[in-house]
């Protein structure tokens, strides 16, 4: 019992030795001017989601070099795409008494006690890329993507791409997170317009790409896969993990059916060069600048926008090949 | 125990077959495409592969009275060392050992889950900590050495070399399936034609019963996790393989759950004993069927749980005794 206490303990160690290496900013570097203020360093605490696709990952990294950049010394958590961990890490932040306490909601629900106990704790709070379905007094403003928008968008091109009229196979994100509920729903206010535009099939891909690739694999063996002539995924992992079951069942993605995604990562650029995949709506990741900008200035005590907006654009085969160089995610 | 404690999870696969059957147009028809066998039967089979793999080795250590809760954190390791050692992406952290041909780095990868599972062993074995705690601490910390050795990227492989495995046919039918009847063969082999499997249900059974007799349960359990490991990291490869890339956050998310059920399903007691791999593998495919059923009739998602809970509350009902004793007392009465 007391060997397995010790080791519970070692286990605790092992993994506060793994966020504490990546909490760790090597300060300077002679990339960029330093904030210029004196003594304490600035600390925040960033509650991240995960590491469940390529655009978090770029993400995360945007944050962390910002941070070094800055001479920020950053507290990192990795939640593994778990609210109860997300929780865990605020409160350990309040605990702590950081600066600021960034976080990007992992689902839209149940975040109103823990950011009550960092309000009551006098500790202002970043909302960042997804926004928390509580009062807006909890937190001081919203940084990210408009993801109605960017359903809207997609739903815009296919609905060109194919003159108005489709039967569509919907892959949606993580049941309950605002990106997925909030893509849904874009998707579906311009689909309204076009009524030969129908959504016969959606399912959940989790936005991962083994997923994505089950579900499409399921999908082309149902009686109302034979009709489908698109596919909208809320993030390309689920579109590059779609395309493989398509490439399996003898399909030609991108041609036999039209595929559009969001996000823009790298791979989906490569795909899109090689014609398998036909649009991605851009969803910047680099959030690290603008999440910083406004951290200084809440730490400063200066007024920052209830909302701050990332604007979005998109690419399709036509554009791909010559942005495929400029992609670092 | 009765013969064939599986056979209520077979039945109910019958069931759930059938009714595709009937409701599903298509579900059982199997054709040729390209050379390869093309169907839902077929993609059943192939996408319960990891889950089963790491049934069968959870089939044993549950028989020990154990548990390994650390089989799919296992499989990131696995995933990343294979995708990592092949790709050699700047920030991979074994980037010392060079780029390695498809097979080396497999077999590596398949080694790492080995040790993984030895790690665990000589916790549980030799330390005598609880199966529980000590698989825990790795089902945490795996998932947090995967991350590191990728440092935190999805590692994608270019080619189709390193898809083969997952993605490729022999005679018609997906590679993971023939892997997966030949682990299953070898540890149908080594715990049936050997005494291997009288020892591991003895010592699970009543350990010091076992030990008086001479079973040396330090090196049983510790060859019953590294097996355990070892059947995580052909499942780990597999995974990667299929989607030709290393997601060390996901891959093999929650799979030890899936796999502890499938053993349950399968008719195993998890307070150890006898044990059934024909049951473990059995309720990994009875639990795949569901999922791939749900999938192919575009059942909404916040439902799929909750059918999938009802299929394994059904099993284990038909398999309590106690129940079938209400049941006949209520029809006498």
């Amino acid at each position: 019992m007391k060997r397995a206490l010790w080791l519970s303990l070692f286990a605790f160690v092992v993994i506060g030795c793994n966020s504490g290496d990546t909490a760790k900013a090597p300060e300077g570097g002679g990339a960029a001017p330093a904030k210029p203020e004196a003594g304490k360093k600035l600390v925040v605490g960033f509650s991240q989601i995960g590491a469940e696709s390529d655009w978090r990952t770029a993400n995360t990294e945007s944050i962390r070099s910002e941070a070094e950049k800055r001479g920020v010394d950053l507290k990192f958590a990795d939640a593994q795409q778990k609210a109860e961990n997300q929780i865990k890490a605020i409160k350990s932040f309040i605990a702590q008494g950081v600066d600021v306490i960034a976080f990007a909601p992992v689902v839209e629900t149940g975040w109103e006690p823990v950011l009550r106990e960092a309000k009551d704790a006098g500790i202002p709070v970043i909302v960042s890329d997804r926004r928390p379905d509580v009062p807006e007094d909890l937190y001081v403003t919203f940084i990210g993507a408009d993801f109605v928008k960017e359903g809207e968008m997609a739903a815009e091109w296919l609905a060109k791409k194919m003159d108005g009229k489709a039967k569509i196979a919907e892959l949606t994100g993580t049941t309950g997170s605002a990106p997925a509920n909030d893509r849904a729903k874009g998707f579906r206010n311009v689909l309204a317009n076009h009524p030969e535009m129908e959504i016969v099939f959606t399912q959940t891909g989790d936005f991962t790409r083994a997923k994505g690739k089950e579900v499409m694999e399921a999908l082309l063996k149902s009686p109302q896969g034979k009709d489908i002539k698109a596919v909208y995924a809320h993030n390309d992992d689920m579109a590059l993990g779609a395309i493989q079951a398509m490439e399996e069942a003898g399909i030609k993605p991108g041609k036999d059916i039209i595929i559009v995604s969001i996000d823009g990562v790298k791979a989906a650029f490569e795909a899109m060069v090689a014609g398998k995949l036909n649009c991605t709506v851009e969803c910047n990741p680099l959030l690290g600048p603008y999440l910083f900008d406004a951290i200084e200035k809440v730490a400063k005590g200066e007024e920052v926008p209830k909302r701050v907006v990332i604007e979005d654009k998109w690419y399709d085969e036509s554009t791909a090949a010559a942005e495929l160089p400029n992609r670092k995610y | 125990m009765k013969a064939y404690p599986w056979r209520y999870s077979l039945a109910l696969l019958g069931l759930v077959l059938l009714f595709n059957a009937i409701f599903t147009p298509g579900f059982l028809a199997i054709e040729i495409r390209d050379g390869r066998l093309f169907g839902s039967l077929i993609d059943i089979f192939n996408r319960a592969t990891p889950a089963a793999l790491l049934a069968l080795g959870m089939a044993l250590v549950i028989a020990t009275a154990g548990v390994d809760l650390s089989v799919g954190a296992i499989m990131a390791i696995s995933g990343a060392v294979a995708a990592g050692l092949v790709v050699q992406p700047p920030d991979f952290l074994l980037h010392g050992m060079g780029v390695q041909p498809v097979a080396v780095a497999m077999s590596l990868a398949v080694l790492a889950g080995a040790v993984c599972g030895l790690f665990n062993g000589v916790l549980i074995g030799f330390f005598r900590i609880q199966p529980v705690v000590a698989t825990l601490l790795l089902m945490i910390a795996g998932r947090g050495v995967a991350q590191l050795l990728t440092n935190g990227q999805i590692i994608t492989v270019p080619g189709d070399d390193f898809a083969a495995l997952a993605i490729g046919t022999t005679l018609g039918l997906p590679n993971p399936i023939w892997i997966l009847a030949a682990m299953a063969l070898f540890f149908g082999a080594l715990t049936r034609l050997t005494a291997f499997g009288l020892f591991v249900e003895a010592s699970g059974d009543n350990p010091t019963a076992a030990h008086y007799v001479g079973i040396n349960g330090k090196s049983l359990r510790l060859a019953v996790y590294t097996l355990s490991g070892l059947c995580a990291g052909v499942a780990g490869i597999i995974a990667a393989s299929n989607i030709k890339a290393a997601d060390a956050n996901n891959a093999g998310l929650y799979l030890e759950l899936d796999a502890i059920l499938a053993v349950a399903v399968g008719g195993t007691a998890m307070t150890g004993g006898k044990f059934s791999l024909v049951g473990a593998l059995i309720g990994a495919v009875l639990m795949q069927a569901v999922t791939t059923t749900i999938l192919t009739r575009g059942i909404g998602t916040e439902v799929t749980l909750i059918i999938k809970a009802l299929v394994v509350v059904a099993v284990c009902l038909l398999q309590s005794p106690s129940f079938h004793e209400t049941l006949r007392r209520r029809r006498t009465a």
